[in-house]
């Protein structure tokens, strides 16, 4: 906050006219890749395409007035990015109904999530005209985050899925509270860490150039650590403990500005890695220890079981499609079990190439980038760290899936935002970019004492803006 | 706050890049290598869905592709699938064999001269077809060795080759025991599995094409090779007295070795030409045993043994003349005996070479590599493959052959108003199995057109018939005629 003085001097503009002009060539995207689809599978344009295009116009336009209307001041790129990403995920799951044996149609159930992820947005930033009231529920928030991962453990609607416990079941529906927790949880946090920061950033004592916390705060990263652990354990789910845990480790650091936080974070992180890895199998937790065998010789263990035929036919697929792709319908995606959701990555680089991969993670990466930017240049603590959460855990989810299914990482199980199938992420995803939109707006509205009669300054000329 | 803000935002700058780096190794560099995967359905699956190009001989297919109404698109047929199985192989999901697997990459549109044709396709957005393959089999010549050998019986086991001498085209090469390559093309896979698995199962071996991946003692055929030796010497020609008699002694031993019939072969004194004509044994044992190892293996290298020659097709074995036989061995290597072993194409090279002047050309089965619109590609030049004798020995080898046909064991092969050079051939392997009959052969022998090598390995005929050219002969002449005839 010490430096936000000096961006006082700078007033950022509305820039709306940009956003929709960004959002068009999003529409364009995804509704392109829907007619490419139509396209390259069945070989005509797809006899719904200007319904289907309508409605993903009506929901991105609608999203956008409300920007204009609730947020003038929100930053223009996310929306865009987001829209994009949406609609090219959309894309790629109606591509691999078209695969499927029997008729199926998750990209209208998709479609049906994205309404309802719109609408949420839309609702978040209409209720929530400024952040800062999220730090009252702190702790609420916390204590509902921890009944949500707890849910799936409820009986009747509780429900095992691929060996993860991590669904709830109401009759039609299925629902991931995993993916609302970790908003909350960030909520959570950046209430915490903001009222707390000083007591953990000051107390302490010096060891290696590294100032290193009392132990009588470890409490709260203690606390956390274990519940990354009981997710990991009880649910089977190793992609969310570690995005808990790397999520709570970037807000702890942020809040406190001691990098003592990652070390002792890290040191807790590789102890429990190494522990898994040697005595994994003895724990009941034997997957991990096998997922990592996999990662290292995944042409090993292409047809054992448990095995990696669902890595290694997605990196098969991505190797096929090579620089710029099979297209639409000339691929194999649905060989890959479960392309529409964790390998959604797979199917884009097999159809659409390293072109397109490359510009989704650049995607990701300006989502982020638009995220932290909004971190720094925010006017309160709270803010800040949640922003930075919020961003953290796109980063951190992306790398860890894509990184995953392209064999950098070992693969666990998490949802490529925006792009997979799937909607509990998908909703919750809408409400983290209508969070950071609600953030952004706070921060570069032009403080009061500004005249607001320079509101309108979509024409000018595109300035550099460095902080 | 803003200064960890900015530590983290570089941290997943790090993050992102390294999954850029990644995508780019995995999707680019790594592409190749996933691609050769054995295990890699893609591949496969994108190369049976392709329309492959066609095997044409003359100006028959005898594999092309089809459309079909299934998931993949094409199918593979063989439209003469027993007598052209051992040369085409098999196109099957899993595996290829034959000039489906050697010409793989012109076949399925991948070859580099094919370069232009594919980008024409990319850009016309039309599927790539595959480019046609035209085999130098003469129609004619590859039917009758087909139905000449089939005559002995369905389940004999033989071989068949012939060769144009003057540029190694492969005139006719026939298997037998064979398969039907279309069973193993179909799409059922589960039967595909079952058909390959029962034909690698089979004891009389119908997926090993004989013609080039049988080798076995050439016996009395060699004594061409031992002949060529002698002259090449310096030391005989085909008037040559040569001794004759009963029986060899043979050395370092005290074993003796007769000849075939336990005759005389005409006196203890014969030509080198009337030796050759009754294939006297004791004249070529006594010859090898005098000539020694290192000449005799100069002069069958020459003809392409203890290497291979043709490279047109997968599966061939390695005709062998071991360099380090002691001199018993070698004496008997003489009559193409102890470790000599031989491929029918192998003797095929030989009497080409003898019916060429001496030069041995380097046998091909790929005759033209045509684009899918039918434009000339690639045309196989003939090339020498040795300089194996000279054009004098090669001549009174010719004379010596023709007399051997005309007066002599090889009788069998005579047309009339043609000249025929021939030699027959019988070999022991052991006593519970029969010989293998051989019939090696060229005509005319003034303007030579065509070279036979037969070799019967056993048949359902009776075993003591096996002698001479009983059964590789009529052959050998059925073929010579269908190239010479028309």
């Amino acid at each position: 906050m010490s430096q936000s003085g000096a961006l006082m001097g700078f007033v950022h503009r509305q820039r709306r006219g940009a956003e929709l002009f960004l959002l068009l060539i999003a529409l364009a995207v995804g509704i392109g890749a829907y007619a490419a689809v139509g396209l390259g599978v069945e070989g005509t344009i797809p006899a719904d395409l200007i319904g289907y295009g309508g409605w993903l116009a009506a929901l991105i336009v609608a999203a956008h007035v409300s920007v204009r209307l609730l947020a003038p001041y929100a930053d223009p790129v996310l929306l865009p990015l987001v829209a994009a990403l949406n609609g090219l995920g959309l894309a790629v799951i109606h591509r691999l109904d078209l695969a499927a044996a029997s008729e199926r149609g998750f990209a209208r159930q998709q479609l049906i999530w994205m309404t309802l992820g719109v609408a949420l947005f839309i609702a978040t930033i209409f209720f929530l005209r400024d952040h800062r009231t999220l730090q009252r529920l702190t702790y609420t928030s916390g204590l509902l985050a921890i009944l949500l991962l707890l849910l799936p453990f409820a009986p009747i609607i509780g429900n095992d899925v691929n060996g993860a416990q991590i669904w709830i079941r109401v009759g039609p529906l299925s629902f991931q509270p995993g993916e609302v927790a970790k908003l909350l949880l960030v909520v959570a946090f950046s209430g915490y860490l903001v009222q707390h920061r000083d007591a953990l950033a000051l107390a302490g004592r010096r060891v290696l150039f590294i100032d290193l916390p009392r132990g009588r705060d470890l409490g709260p990263i203690l606390g956390m650590f274990f519940v990354s652990l009981f997710v990991l354990v009880a649910q089977n789910d190793f992609g969310s403990s570690l995005l808990f845990f790397g999520l709570f480790l970037v807000m702890i650091y942020v809040a406190t500005e001691r990098p003592g936080w990652l070390v002792i974070g890290g040191a807790m992180f590789a102890s429990a890695a190494l522990t898994l890895y040697f005595f994994g199998a003895k724990l009941g937790v034997g997957h991990v220890v096998n997922r990592f065998n996999i990662w290292l010789d995944p042409m090993a263990y292409y047809d054992k079981s448990p095995g990696s035929f669902q890595l290694v036919e997605g990196l098969f697929g991505m190797a096929w499609g090579g620089l710029i792709g099979r297209g639409f319908g000339e691929g194999m995606p649905e060989r890959v079990p479960f392309a529409n959701s964790d390998f959604i990555i797979a199917s884009v680089g097999e159809e659409l190439g390293l072109t397109a991969v490359m510009a989704v993670i650049l995607c990701y990466g300006l989502i982020v980038e638009r995220a932290l930017r909004i971190a720094l240049i925010s006017r309160d603590g709270f803010g800040k760290l949640l922003a930075v959460g919020l961003g953290s855990i796109i980063a951190l989810q992306v790398f860890v899936v894509i990184g995953g299914v392209t064999g950098l990482i070992p693969l666990t199980g998490l949802t490529t935002p925006f792009l997979s199938y799937g909607g509990s992420s998908l909703v919750a995803n809408w409400v983290i970019i209508a969070l950071l939109i609600r953030i952004s707006d706070h921060a570069r509205r032009p403080v009061p004492r500004m005249s607001a009669e320079d509101a309108d300054l979509d024409s000018e000329m595109t300035q550099v803006v460095k902080l | 706050m803003n200064k960890p803000i900015r530590t983290i935002s570089l941290f997943c700058l790090l993050l992102f890049v390294a999954l850029m780096i990644n995508s780019t190794y995995l999707m680019y560099f790594r592409a190749g290598d996933l691609a050769s995967d054995p295990q890699n359905r893609r591949v496969i699956t994108a190369a049976f869905s392709r329309e492959r190009g066609a095997i044409v001989v003359e100006k028959e297919a005898v594999a092309r592709s089809v459309p079909s109404d299934d998931k993949y698109k094409f199918q593979r047929t063989y439209p003469q699938p027993f007598k052209y199985a051992p040369i085409t192989g098999y196109f099957s999901y899993f595996s290829q064999t034959g000039i489906e697997r050697s010409e793989n990459d012109v076949l399925s549109g991948d070859d580099s001269r094919l370069f232009v044709t594919r980008l024409v396709d990319m850009l016309s957005n039309t599927d790539a077809k595959g480019g046609n393959v035209k085999l130098s089999i003469n129609a004619a010549a590859q039917t009758a060795a087909f139905d000449g050998l089939r005559a002995l019986g369905e389940d004999v086991q033989g071989a068949v080759v012939a060769l144009e001498p003057n540029t190694g085209k492969v005139l006719a090469m026939v298997s037998n025991p064979t398969f039907d390559p279309n069973a193993l093309a179909a799409h059922d896979f589960g039967a595909v599995g079952d058909e390959t698995a029962r034909l690698e199962k089979d004891p009389a071996t119908p997926l090993i094409n004989r013609a080039i991946g049988t080798t076995l003692p050439p016996g009395s055929t060699f004594k061409l090779v031992t002949a060529a030796a002698a002259i090449e010497s310096g030391n005989y020609d085909k008037e040559s007295m040569v001794p004759g008699g009963t029986r060899f002694q043979l050395p370092q031993s005290t074993n003796t070795v007769g000849n075939h019939d336990g005759g005389n072969c005409g006196g203890s004194k014969i030509t080198l030409t009337q030796a050759l004509a009754v294939s006297c044994n004791v004249t070529f044992l006594t010859l090898a045993n005098e000539l020694g190892n290192d000449a005799m293996a100069d002069q069958a290298e020459a003809f392409g043994f203890n290497a291979t020659a043709l490279e047109d097709l997968p599966g061939q074995a390695k005709s062998l003349y071991p360099r380090d036989m002691d001199e018993p061995q070698t004496a008997m290597s003489g009559i193409g005996q102890s470790s000599v072993t031989a491929s029918p194409l192998q003797m095929a090279m030989v009497v080409a070479g003898i019916a060429n002047d001496g030069k041995v050309m380097r046998p091909y089965l790929v005759d033209e590599v045509r684009a899918p619109n039918a434009s000339l590609l690639d045309k196989t030049s003939p090339s020498t493959y040795s300089e194996a004798i000279s054009s004098s020995t090669a001549d009174q080898l010719t004379e010596m052959m023709v007399s051997t046909v005309e007066a002599g064991t090889a009788g069998v092969a005579a047309i009339p108003n043609v000249r025929v050079a021939g030699k027959t051939g019988t070999a022991q392997s052991t006593a519970s199995r029969p010989p293998y009959a051989w019939f090696v052969s060229f005509a005319p022998a003034d303007d030579p057109q065509v070279a036979v090598a037969v070799l019967v390995e056993s048949s359902s005929t009776d075993r003591n018939e096996i002698a001479g050219g009983r059964l590789g002969g009529p052959i050998a002449k059925a073929v010579m005629e269908a190239v010479i005839a028309p």
